[in-house]
C-alpha cells in the first residue's frame, strides 16, 4: 500500500499548490468576467440557466408548457454560495479538489508508464494534460460564460468525456509506442472526435457583449495552461521525494531510491 | 536508460495494477464529482470553477 499511499500524498500537496495558485490567477482574471456575465445572464431571464428560447417568465410558470420547462429547471432554487468571500472559498476547494484529482490520474499513468524522471517529465505530463483536458475538448466546445445558449447539458457531457479519453489515449501511443500502425491510430484517435463533432448549441444568440466573452476565452486557455504546467512540474519533483517503503524501482540510480 | 525503464515496467506492473488504477479511479472520481455531478448543490458551489475549467456547465 506504500504505493498508493506515497501518491495519494504526492497528489495532495501538488493539488494544494497549483490549485491555490489556480483560484488567485481566476481570481484575477476569469472570474470577474463570469460576474460581469452574470449580469446579462440575469437581465436575460431570472436564474433560467440554458434555454435561451425559455420564456423570461419561466419562474412564474402560466401554463403546462411553462411549468414543463420550469421542472426541466431547477423548480426551487438549490443553495448556493453566498457572493464574495463564501463562494471564493467554494471556488478555491473545487480548484484544489480537481486538482488533486488531475495529479492522482497523471501521477497514476506516468507509474504505469516507468514513472516521471523528475520535473522534466512532470512537466511533459502536465502539458499533456492540458492538451487532453483543456485545448481537445475546447476545439468542439469552448469555454462557455454564464447566460450563452449551448446544446443539453448531458450530450455536451458525454462528448467532452470521450474527447478527454481519446486525446489521452492518443497522446499516449504517440509518446510510448514506436511503430507505424500505433502512430496511426493515435492520430485516429486525436482526431476522430472532432471529425463527429461537438453537440451545438440550437442558437448563437445570447446578450453577453462578444469582448467580454474573447477575453474570458483566453483568459480560461492561459490560466489552464499555467495551471498544468506547475501540476506536472510539481508532482514530477515530489514524487521524487517521496518513495519511502517502496521497493527501489529497478532503472532508477539507488541513491534516489533510498532517499 | 530509457529503454531499461521501459523493459522493466512490464515487468513491475503486475504489483502495480491494483495501487495504480486505484489512484487513477479516485482521481477520476473526483474531477467527475467536482465537475460533472449534476447535483445542483455540488453545481453552484463548484460554479466558476466548472466555467473557468471549461467543463460543459448550465
Amino acid at each position: 500500500m506504500s504505493l498508493f499511499r506515497n501518491i495519494v500524498f504526492t497528489a495532495v500537496i501538488a493539488g494544494l499548490l497549483s490549485g491555490l495558485l489556480l483560484t488567485v490567477m481566476q481570481s484575477f482574471s476569469t472570474v470577474p468576467l463570469i460576474l460581469q456575465a452574470e449580469v446579462y445572464e440575469k437581465a436575460e431571464g431570472g436564474h433560467s440557466h440554458e434555454h435561451a428560447t425559455a420564456p423570461a417568465d419561466a419562474t412564474a410558470p402560466a401554463g403546462p408548457a411553462a411549468a414543463a420547462t420550469a421542472a426541466h429547471e431547477h423548480e426551487e432554487e438549490a443553495w448556493e454560495p453566498a457572493d464574495g468571500f463564501e463562494r471564493f472559498i467554494y471556488t478555491a476547494a473545487a480548484d484544489v479538489l480537481s486538482a488533486i484529482g488531475f495529479a492522482l490520474v497523471i501521477i497514476a499513468a506516468s507509474e504505469a508508464l516507468g514513472g516521471f524522471g523528475g520535473w522534466r517529465g512532470g512537466l511533459m505530463f502536465g502539458i499533456a494534460g492540458f492538451i487532453t483536458v483543456i485545448l481537445a475538448p475546447g476545439l468542439g466546445l469552448p469555454p462557455e460564460l454564464p447566460g450563452m445558449p449551448a446544446a443539453e447539458l448531458a450530450p455536451r457531457q458525454i462528448w467532452w468525456i470521450s474527447t478527454a479519453a481519446c486525446t489521452a489515449a492518443g497522446l499516449g501511443l504517440l509518446a510510448y509506442t514506436r511503430s507505424a500502425v500505433f502512430a496511426a491510430l493515435a492520430i485516429v484517435l486525436l482526431v476522430a472526435p472532432h471529425l463527429i463533432g461537438a453537440p451545438l448549441a440550437p442558437s448563437h444568440e445570447t446578450s453577453v457583449p462578444m469582448d467580454l466573452y474573447a477575453r474570458f476565452v483566453n483568459a480560461v486557455y492561459a490560466t489552464n495552461l499555467v495551471f498544468w504546467a506547475v501540476l506536472g512540474a510539481a508532482c514530477g519533483t515530489i514524487r521524487n521525494r517521496l518513495r519511502t517503503g517502496e521497493e527501489a524501482p529497478a532503472g532508477t540510480s539507488p541513491k534516489l531510491a533510498t532517499r | 536508460m530509457a529503454i531499461n525503464s521501459a523493459a522493466t515496467s512490464v515487468s513491475v506492473s503486475s504489483s502495480k495494477i491494483i495501487p495504480l488504477s486505484m489512484t487513477a479511479l479516485l482521481g477520476l472520481f473526483m474531477v467527475g464529482f467536482v465537475g460533472f455531478s449534476h447535483l445542483d448543490v455540488v453545481h453552484n458551489a463548484a460554479h466558476d470553477t466548472r466555467h473557468s475549467l471549461a467543463f460543459p456547465c448550465h
